[in-house]
């Protein structure tokens, strides 16, 4: 599972849904891995105003992940700056910035493959086997 | 959770959940073209829009977009596992009565083929209304819309399809899953009798073959407007497609 969906996941009990508490979902004894994708600018631009940052940087931090910026990246941090300014107005393929590599990488290519994901609310854990993150609730808990 | 609500759990457990689990790597192999509307609703997002395909099954509906970034959920595992292959979509197991998001979180939902495995009507209210509660809210001024879901549901009245459901027909229906007992290869031929528009593997069971019963209800013409407003959804848009009612629709602003 790629820490993006973390982003969009919190806990699948009903009352904990509406507490602050609930987000992010901590993660623990997690195996990582990297699965490489191709970098897509476009969808790194789109899906930046989206992102939780201060909650993706924690999640980063708990995993032991490189620090990303304290600051949430703007649209124009993504593109590297032109070698060549004269070559800017010929709307030729934009370069990613370094900004955008380590986004990708985190966002898009680190994923958890084996561990699980905490409620910080009601402490319930959801298991994350062969990448796969599981929100069945047990029946008590419907 | 209600005795009712408790058995139409247990029910689904049974003639839904299990089946799935059973047939999913054979019913993913039929499951492949996307439904026009469902494809065109996809593409109609713009380019970083982000939503949620609940029930997703094999995951479809998530090649259709690479532009748009959709969590997909299905209650089956063995689904899932298929479904996980198309980037840059994310995929996991949830029950679509419980589902693992934020609400207020998403710019589109869609539900496919889903509500209608439901056993019950308040349950199938409650699965809208589950829909409807991870989409956007509208905002109170009315400046911005609320995310829009696309629902689809199989209709009673499909008296052309080889069911031949109409109505006044019985809405509560078992359907046969025949999983096909792996034979060598040999030219197929034809069997006098066997219509022609038979989808391999569906209906017809042989000696070996192993029938899964799916429960479904079929929704008759207007219920599935009549479950979105019950569910406190506004619809925009509602129409028949190929043996099924679908509807695009939007959270109320309450
Ligand atoms: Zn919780």
């Amino acid at each position: 599972m790629k820490l993006l969906t973390l982003n969009f996941l919190t806990c699948a009990v009903k009352t904990c849904k509406t507490q602050p508490s609930s987000f992010p979902l901590h993660p623990r004894d997690a195996e990582l891995e990297i699965i490489e994708a191709e970098l897509n600018l476009p969808f790194l631009r789109n899906i930046l105003p989206r992102l939780m940052w201060e909650d993706i940087c924690s999640v980063a931090r708990e995993l032991g992940l490189p620090a990303l910026p304290a600051i949430a990246p703007i649209p124009a941090d993504l593109l590297a700056a032109p070698l060549d300014p004269s070559t800017t107005t010929g709307g030729a393929e934009q370069e990613p910035s370094q900004t955008a590599r380590d986004l990708h990488r985190v966002l898009l290519e680190t994923c958890i493959q084996e561990g699980k994901l905490v409620c910080g609310c009601c402490g319930h854990e959801y298991a994350v086997k062969e990448g796969v993150a599981n929100f069945l609730l047990p029946g008590h808990l419907v | 959770m209600s005795d009712s609500n408790t058995q139409g759990a247990d029910y689904e457990a049974q003639h839904v959940h299990s089946v799935y689990e059973e047939i999913a790597s054979h019913f993913s192999s039929t499951r492949y073209k996307p439904w026009p509307i469902v494809e065109r609703f996809l593409k109609e997002q713009p380019d970083g829009a982000v939503g949620a395909d609940v029930g997703c099954g094999n995951g479809k509906y998530l090649a259709v977009n690479k532009k748009v970034f959709i969590v997909g959920s299905d209650r089956s595992t063995n689904l899932i596992k298929i479904a996980k292959q198309h980037a840059p979509h994310s995929t996991l197991v949830a029950d679509n009565l419980s589902l693992p998001h934020p609400p207020g979180t998403f710019d589109f939902a869609i539900s496919i083929a889903v509500i209608h495995h439901l056993s019950t009507p308040a349950r199938r209210i409650e699965a809208v209304k589950a829909v409807f509660d991870i989409l956007r809210r509208p905002s109170s001024s009315g400046s911005k819309d609320g995310g829009k879901a696309l629902i689809y549901v199989w209709a009673l009245e499909q008296k052309d399809s080889r069911r031949g459901w109409d109505e006044g027909h019985k809405q509560d229906v078992m359907v046969p899953w025949v999983l096909k007992q792996k034979k060598e290869k040999k030219p197929r031929k034809k069997q006098g009798g066997v219509s022609s528009d038979v989808e391999a593997g569906e209906d017809e069971e042989s000696k070996g073959d192993k029938t899964f019963l799916r429960y479904y209800h079929l929704y008759k013409k207007g219920e599935l407007e009549q479950d979105i407003q019950e569910a406190g959804g506004v619809v925009s848009e509602s129409g028949y497609e190929k043996d099924n009612w679908w509807a695009i629709a939007s959270p109320c602003n309450i």
